[in-house]
């Protein structure tokens, strides 16, 4: 199935646009995800995340721009595309009058399996997902997470090589959220590919290799998470000290050694700097070794001006952060710590 | 577009145990069937319709209820004036008002596809490598159903209360039977509202506008001799009338052969002029 030299992208995506309308809904989206991998495709409602699965998936004929799926182009070859892929949407796409067992037998004999074999195949699915004890209900007796789990596993029946899930968690409550998150990462183990499309940052933070973020119908930056972090910044070290009397020196120790900006917090015993990206290092991100080293140098010079310092800790920049400068840059970093919610607390309780 | 369903938001306890990953493996690593032919396909198609009347029993009243009042109200409301007696007047009215049963309720698959398209079943269904029309044929098969429900039931009423066709068992199932093929051609008209319009109300809006002038514009009711000529003429050249005196002529024992005619001709135009423009609206969709 697979060619022996370089495999054919799972989905790649050029200039795909679908107007609805005036409205651009899709504004030229260009998309690769490599086989065996989860894409994040992140952003606001609104955004054009549903559309641009809805073209990959064969579903909605593009207006300009093109897609293939595992080398097949999704509307000359949409049968080749259908045989290979699953979606799930954000809502269950299933016939709520019927039971789970009749959806999933109906859905298996129109897959291809026999009666007998669609049968057998529904049972297997229903017990999997542990479903067996409602497979006699109507599916508009389930709750939200059972609909969900039934509609991601009417998906799996033709035990597709490219699932989309198309924001698999909205309205989940943690629990389910988890377990559909595991359900994802067992997919991949197997070589599947997972398009994901989220509204959650910690959702693709935790799952995806390579993140995509959508807004207004363009991909306003593409990357792995460590790219996109570091487009940020490679983190911020916070401090809090014992007392207030030497924060005018350790803020320029820290400014000193780190070579970074140090940014006053309300909270007189905070002090928050934000490390850039030092020369070369960074670029993979994550873990970035040295900011680390540059960190605990700071530390160590505190420490030896007897500065004592209470807590600490360094953070990477968050995907919120990330996704906030991307997406409106006045709400950007350069505003963090400027009179936010926690910070008039503090000054609430200083004033008692 | 992105709003989830009410009922999506899981406020509800629901105690899922985590999925066995041991078992999910065994799904995900299953053989790929090859993809069902076009028959097999239509046939579960069918089957989901002939679940649907399982799961609602009372989606039948509309074919059940509605035929039956029909029947009992122009027998003794025009009877007596139109024919001298009831009785007289339902040897020509049945097979007439069950012909406008039929066509009424061949707005009901409209409205099945267009709450397939609200809710999203319709996507996945368009996501299976299946011949494309199947999704309509077998909706279609189960109508066919409801439609020989309906015909049953409107044949039992009419022979309780005096109806003797002279052609026999025969003669009504060779009736029933046309009847049958030109409701299959005639919901294609239906299916095409279904897919294009936004809701339910103006499917049965639109399926109303066409289908009330084409029952009442024929010879369902009386004789067209006494009308005017202009309207004869129209009369004449409804396909309703050319099925409502076949089916009239089948069961009264004659033999029809050119209302027969029509009424396959009729058919086969309706399934080529609606048929493919209803599919062209669905692979639009």
């Amino acid at each position: 199935m697979t060619d022996r030299t370089v495999p054919d992208p799972a989905v790649q995506a050029v200039g795909l646009v679908k107007t609805f309308g005036a409205h651009r809904a899709v504004d030229g989206v260009d998309l690769t995800v490599r086989q065996g991998t989860v894409y994040g495709v992140l952003g606001p409602n609104g955004a054009g995340k549903t559309t641009t699965v809805r073209m990959l998936a064969g579903l909605l004929r593009p207006d300009g721009g093109e897609a293939r799926i595992f080398g097949h182009d999704v509307v000359r070859e949409a049968d080749a595309v259908r045989r290979r892929v699953g979606l799930t949407g954000q809502y269950a796409s299933l016939d709520q009058d019927l039971t789970g067992m009749e959806n999933l037998v109906l859905l298996g004999r129109l897959s291809g399996h026999p009666k007998k074999g669609a049968r057998d195949r529904a049972v297997q699915l229903l017990r999997t997902f542990g479903l067996a004890e409602a497979a006699g209900r109507q599916v508009k007796t389930y709750s939200g997470g059972m609909r969900r789990r039934l509609d991601i596993g009417a998906s799996l029946l033709n035990a597709p090589d490219l699932l989309f899930l198309d924001e698999p968690t909205t309205g989940l409550d943690p629990r389910s959220r988890n377990q559909v998150w595991e359900m994802i990462r067992v997919i991949v183990a197997q070589g599947k590919t997972v398009l994901l499309t989220t509204q959650y940052l910690d959702e693709v933070d935790r799952l995806a290799s390579r993140i995509a973020v959508i807004d207004k119908g363009r991909v306003i930056a593409e990357g792995t998470k460590g790219e996109l972090k570091a487009s940020v910044g490679a983190g911020a070290v916070h401090l809090r000290l014992r007392d207030t009397v030497r924060r005018t020196e350790a803020e320029q120790v820290l400014a000193l050694t780190l070579g970074a900006e140090v940014q006053r917090e309300p909270d007189p015993l905070a002090l928050t700097a934000r490390i850039d990206n030092g020369d070369g290092d960074g670029g993979a991100g994550a873990g970035d070794g040295g900011a680390a080293g540059r960190a605990s140098r700071a530390l160590a010079e505190l420490a030896r001006r007897g500065i004592t310092v209470d807590s600490f800790s360094l953070g990477q920049p968050s995907l919120d952060e990330v996704f906030l400068a991307l997406t409106d840059r006045r709400a950007g970093p350069a505003s963090v710590g400027s009179g936010h919610g926690p910070g008039q607390g503090i000054e609430k309780e200083r004033a008692t | 577009m992105s709003t989830a369903t009410p009922g999506d938001t899981a406020g509800r306890h629901d105690e899922l145990p985590p999925v066995p990953s041991g078992s999910l493996v065994e799904l995900l690593t299953a053989e790929r069937p090859s993809p069902p032919g076009p028959v097999s396909a239509s046939l579960a198609f069918g089957w989901r319709s002939m679940l649907k009347i399982k799961h609602i029993p009372e989606q039948l009243a509309d074919v059940t209820v509605l035929p039956v009042m029909l029947v009992l109200m122009f027998t003794y409301l025009f009877g007596g004036a139109l024919a001298g007696s009831p009785r007289e007047y339902i040897q020509y009215l049945l097979p007439g008002v069950l012909v406008m049963s039929v066509v009424m309720t061949t707005m009901y698959t409209g409205i099945a596809i267009n709450n397939d398209i609200d809710k999203g079943v319709l996507d996945r269904f368009r996501m299976l490598p299946i011949w494309r029309p199947s999704t309509l044929v077998g909706h279609l098969l189960g109508d066919v159903l409801r439609y020989s429900i309906a015909s049953s039931v409107m044949l039992a009423v009419g022979l309780l209360i005096g109806f003797r066709p002279e052609g026999g068992v025969p003669g009504v199932v060779a009736g029933v039977l046309l009847l049958l093929v030109f409701a299959f051609a005639f919901s294609w008209v239906g299916t095409m509202f279904g897919l294009l319009v936004r809701d339910e109300r103006t499917v049965i809006g639109a399926s109303m506008t066409v289908i009330f002038p084409l029952n009442f514009l024929s010879d369902i009711f009386v004789d067209p001799q006494t009308m005017p000529d202009w309207l004869q003429k129209l009369v004449h050249n409804n396909p309703i009338t050319h099925v409502a005196s076949a089916v009239r002529g089948l069961m009264e024992g004659r033999s029809p052969g050119a209302d027969v005619a029509w009424t396959l001709g009729w058919s086969a135009v309706l399934i080529v002029v609606f048929g493919s423009v209803t599919m062209k609206l669905y692979q639009r969709k």
